[in-house]
This record gives C-alpha cells, structure tokens and sequence, in this order.
C-alpha cells in the first residue's frame, strides 16, 4: 500500500504503524516544542509521545499506536501541540 | 454499557485473567491501545510466521495460543482503544478513533505492563536514537530492520535478545556498548528455566563471540554520547581515559523496564519502593488487590517479572476478582488446584539474580543534558530549582515545567526524583513521585465534546 506523508507518496507494510513510515520518510521529523529541533518516534509503544503527528485531519494522534491504512494522509506536527481542532 | 470487570491490557497478564475470569462465569470487556492483542512480548504473534516467527523464538511462538483462547473467551475486546480517565467506583472514561466514551464496572483490573527505564545522556533526542524496544517492535510489527552502522548501548535481557532476533534475520549490527557491570553479559547464556529463551542461549553465545571478535564489543567505558547535525551521525565515549568516536546511523539503547505507575499513582493507590531497581510498585495483596477496594493489579504492571510470571498473576487476579464479586466463590481452592504459587515461584526464581546483576545505571548526568524531552528542560535547571526548594519534584514541575508535557513526566519522572535526591543528599526513595492527574493521555476538547450525551453507566 502507499501513504502520504506531507503529501508525498510512499510505501508501507501492512501492520505496520504511522510512527514505523515516519521513521523512513524524508524529512517527516516532528519539530520540538521549545527549540523546534526535529525529532523521531523514540519509544514506539506509547510512552513518549514523540510521535504526535496529523493523522487524516486529526492532530497529535500518537503516531505509534494508529496502523497504516491505504491512502492515509499523514502531516508532520512543529510546535506546541494543539488542543482542539 | 458497565461490566463486572473492566481490563486494561491485552497482554499476557491481562489475556489469561479475561480467560479466567469468563471461566468463573463474569461479564468482561479487555481494552488495549494497541491494535492487537499480545502485549509487549507478543506484539503481531497472529500475523508473523514462516521466518520471522522462526527468528523471534519459541517464548514469542508460545503467545500464539494465549492469543487465541483470548479470542474466543467471550471477552469484549476493544483495540485501539485508550484509558484516559479512572474514577471510583469504577467509571472508565476511553477514547478510540478519535470518540471519547464512558463505561462502568464494578472491578478494575490494570494489566498495563512496563515501559521501558528511560535514561537521559547527551544527544539521546537526536532522530536515528530510539530504545532497543521501539526497534523491537518495528521488527514484530512490521518486519523493519534498522539500516546503516547500528549500534546497541545498554544492558539487560532485551538487547540479547533482540540482538540475537536481529541476526538471525540477517540484520547487521556495527558494535555493543555493554554497561553491564561485571559479570556481563556473558554470565546470562548460563542461565536456564524460564529464561531460557529471552537470553538466546546458544545463540546468544554465538553473536557474542562475533562480535568479540570483530572488535566491536566496548565494555568498561563512560560518558557516552550522540552527535550529529540534525540526526545522528556519531558515537563518542571515553574509555581508558581516550576519547574514541565512531560513525553511527542509528543507536538502540535500553536500561531494563519499569511498571506502568500513572493510572495507580493518579488513583492515589499506595506504592513501595523497590530498593534492588529503583522503581514503584503498588502495593498489593495476595490477590492482586491494590489499596483501593476493587482495583486489581497483575503482570509487569505490579513489578517486573516477565511474561510467565505476567499470566501467572493474571489467573491469580481473576480468581481474587471473582471472590471479591461472589463471596462464595472458593478461590483459595482453585488457586491451589491449579499449582499457581508453585509455578509463580519457579516463574520468579531469577528475578532477584538479574536485578541484581543489571542495577539501574547510577552515573551522574551532565548538566547539559535534556532530562524532559517535551519541555527540554536540563539536568543544569531541575538541580538549579532542587537545591533551593523543598526535596519534592512537583516543585521542580510548577518552576520549569518538566513533566508537564504530553508524556506527562513517563520519560523524567525518576530523572527529576534521582535529581532532587542528589540536590538534597538523601536517598531517591524519600523523594516522591510527580503528582498524576487526569487526563492519564492528552484528551483534545473535541472528544470531550463528544462525551456531551453520557451513558447511565451507574
Ligand atoms: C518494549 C518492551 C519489549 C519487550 N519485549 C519482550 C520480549 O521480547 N520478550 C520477553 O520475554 N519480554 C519482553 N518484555 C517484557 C514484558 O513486559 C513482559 O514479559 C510481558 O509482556 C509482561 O506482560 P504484561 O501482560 O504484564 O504487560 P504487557 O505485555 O506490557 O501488556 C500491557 C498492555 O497494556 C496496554 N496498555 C497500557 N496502558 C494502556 C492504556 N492507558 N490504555 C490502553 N491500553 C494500555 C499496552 O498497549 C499493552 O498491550 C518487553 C517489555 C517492553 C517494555
Ligand atoms: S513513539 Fe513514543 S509515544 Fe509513539
């Protein structure tokens, strides 16, 4: 299947999670929430929550714990999370 | 809707006390944030095979039966599905696909298992460093073998064990920075039981001497750090008063696991300290009874133990549970029926032996050093406030805002207690946690929105 992340096409796995794809993708780093430096998923199950990424529209979903779907629309998060949206 | 039992976890210890539990005749509902059920351990048990479940060992074969009586026991089971809130009483306030909801029960069991010890060092924020953990699990759940010079720094069974996973799917690993103190590493292939399989015996023993050979085994060292411009690129440390540096693309690190605490410390449950790992446990009864009527702990969540023990103490649960909704109920009898102190025992035989073997890294951290990940808030600034307020870290929390981040303080939390206890010069177990408060995960207003019509769940 393929996903979209910051609207470019790439390849992913079935069972596998948005946190696993963002770890390929170019460039799909979070940016920090003070320094705005980037980071990657770092603990995969959960706990850390480096992972807050826009899943189709919905933001700070924790990217480890939603499993790819066909077409899905991921989107990289800078900054302070957002509350409500 | 409202059960007799709510469970959280669908791991080992969770899956066997649902099973027990729907034996004994109760209504049940099972609730993982995952997407399948497995846990920890069993991560994609129901959809690896052929080579990959040959690769990840008989232990992890093992899950794939648990997992189907799971199945079929008549449990509810809600994936994908978060526990964001607990109140007395028992109301559960969840959120799946974006929906918040709210059951009732009259039990609850936490069957939420271990995180893994986070332990800050220079550069550990920088992408390509993740824990030997998240590289596990991106190997259970999606056949990913990290690329480039991979490094593992750490101790413990899961590097051995991954590493030994890693290689035998032909994954390659560049070098093992062992912080095990002495015996090492080694000293575990002897080991046999329960643990047999976790540390890959033969095969342990096997990349061991490979990576012996080659020169890439580093013991006896200190300070370690990453470096890179915007992501990994290198490895420095210390050893024998030398700087070396080497290219890295990627760094795996682990310092063991601890309990998952934040649903039983924002309960205000009573914890112990554990003097051997330097963690919290709730304090628990022969049941798994917290100090809270009605709120059970079982598995990893209560103290390590490893998945045995975890579904051991899940069949010990769901008997304490039954006794507790039907008086009548001989669970005594049951429990001895089945053997389960004796194999609970035998499951725990060599607990105490690696906890004393991998102690908690003690080394002092830099001041440098981004203790906070979500707030980057450094060693320098937590001891600056430590030393001049009283030895608590919730006022480290109000004067920096470390822990007050998504994570809420799951990466810092015993960062910031050792910090204060080292500010003050007593010993971290007379400094208290963080106080938890609800939400246990960052909820957006939409999905409190959405909560508007309750169920009547009394
Ligand atoms: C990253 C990691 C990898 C491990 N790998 C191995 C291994 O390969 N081999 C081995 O023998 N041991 C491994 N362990 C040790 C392992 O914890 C135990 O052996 C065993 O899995 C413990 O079982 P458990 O049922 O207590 O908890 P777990 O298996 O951890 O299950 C707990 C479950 O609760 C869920 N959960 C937690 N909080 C919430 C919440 N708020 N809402 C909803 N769901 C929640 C989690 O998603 C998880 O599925 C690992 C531990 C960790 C942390
Ligand atoms: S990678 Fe840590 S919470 Fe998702």
């Amino acid at each position: 299947m393929t996903v979209l992340v910051n609207g470019v096409e790439i390849g992913a796995w079935n069972g596998e999670t948005v946190a696993s794809v963002l770890l390929r993708a170019p460039g799909a780093g979070r940016g920090s929430t003070v320094s705005r430096t980037p980071r990657l998923p770092y603990c995969q199950m959960g706990v850390c929550f480096e992972c807050l990424v826009t899943v189709d529209g919905n933001a700070s979903m924790q990217g480890c714990l939603v499993p790819v779907a066909p077409g899905m629309r991921i989107e990289s998060q800078h900054g302070p999370r957002e509350i409500s949206k | 809707m409202k059960y007799d039992v709510v469970v959280i976890g669908a791991g080992p210890a969770g899956m066997s006390a649902a099973i027990r539990l729907r034996k004994n005749g109760s209504s049940v509902v099972v609730i993982d944030e995952q997407p399948a059920p497995g846990g920890q351990i069993w991560r994609g048990v129901e959809r690896n095979s052929g080579p990959m479940a040959e690769a990840l060992g008989t232990d992890y074969r093992e899950g794939a039966a648990l997992v189907q009586a799971f199945r079929a026991c008549g449990a509810d089971y809600m994936p994908e599905t978060q526990v964001w809130q607990i109140e007395e009483g028992w109301h559960l306030f969840l959120t799946s696909g974006g929906k918040a909801r709210r059951i009732g029960a009259r039990v609850v069991l936490l069957a939420n298992g271990a995180q893994e010890r986070p332990v800050p060092f220079p550069g550990w924020t920088l992408p390509g460093v993740m824990t030997v953990g998240a590289a596990q699990i991106l190997l259970k759940s999606g056949g990913m073998l990290p690329q480039g010079d991979v490094w593992i720094a750490g101790a413990g069974p899961l590097p051995l064990l991954y590493a030994t996973q890693l290689l035998g799917l032909e994954g390659r690993i560049a070098g093992f920075l062992d912080t095990s103190r002495k015996p090492g590493l080694a000293a575990l292939t002897k080991l046999t039981g329960a643990w047999r399989d976790i540390l890959g015996l033969l095969k342990g023993a096997r990349w061991l001497r490979d990576l012996r050979k080659s020169g890439k085994m580093v013991r006896g060292f200190h300070d370690l750090r990453a470096g890179g411009d915007g992501r990994l690129q290198y490895l420095e440390w210390l050893s024998a008063g030398e700087r070396r540096k080497v290219k890295a693309d990627i760094l795996l690190v682990h310092e063991g696991v601890v309990p998952r605490i934040h649903e039983t410390m924002a309960l205000g449950c009573a914890h112990e300290w554990n003097e051997l790992q330097n963690y919290f446990t709730p304090q628990l009864d022969g049941w798994g009874e917290t100090s809270k009527a009605g709120l059970f702990v079982a598995g990893d969540a209560g103290g390590i133990g490893g998945w045995l023990a975890a579904t051991l103490s899940g069949e010990i649960a769901g008997l304490g549970i039954t006794k507790h909704l039907d008086a009548s109920f001989d669970a005594e009898g049951e429990r001895h029926k089945a053997g389960l102190d004796k194999r609970l025992a035998s499951a725990r035989a060599l607990r105490p032996f690696l906890d004393a073997l991998y102690p908690p890294p003690m080394a002092s951290i830099a001041d440098e050093v981004i203790v906070c990940r979500c707030e980057e808030v450094t060693a320098a600034q937590i001891r600056s406030v430590a030393k001049v307020s009283a030895p608590d870290p919730n006022a480290v929390k109000a004067a920096t805002r470390c822990g007050m981040g998504p994570c809420q303080g799951r990466q810092c939390g015993y960062t910031v207690q050792a910090l204060v206890a080292e500010a003050h010069g007593i010993p971290p177990r007379d400094v208290s946690f963080f106080n938890i408060r609800p939400p246990l995960k960052p909820v957006t207003l939409g999905e409190i929105a959405a909560l508007g019509d309750l169920e009547d769940v009394s």
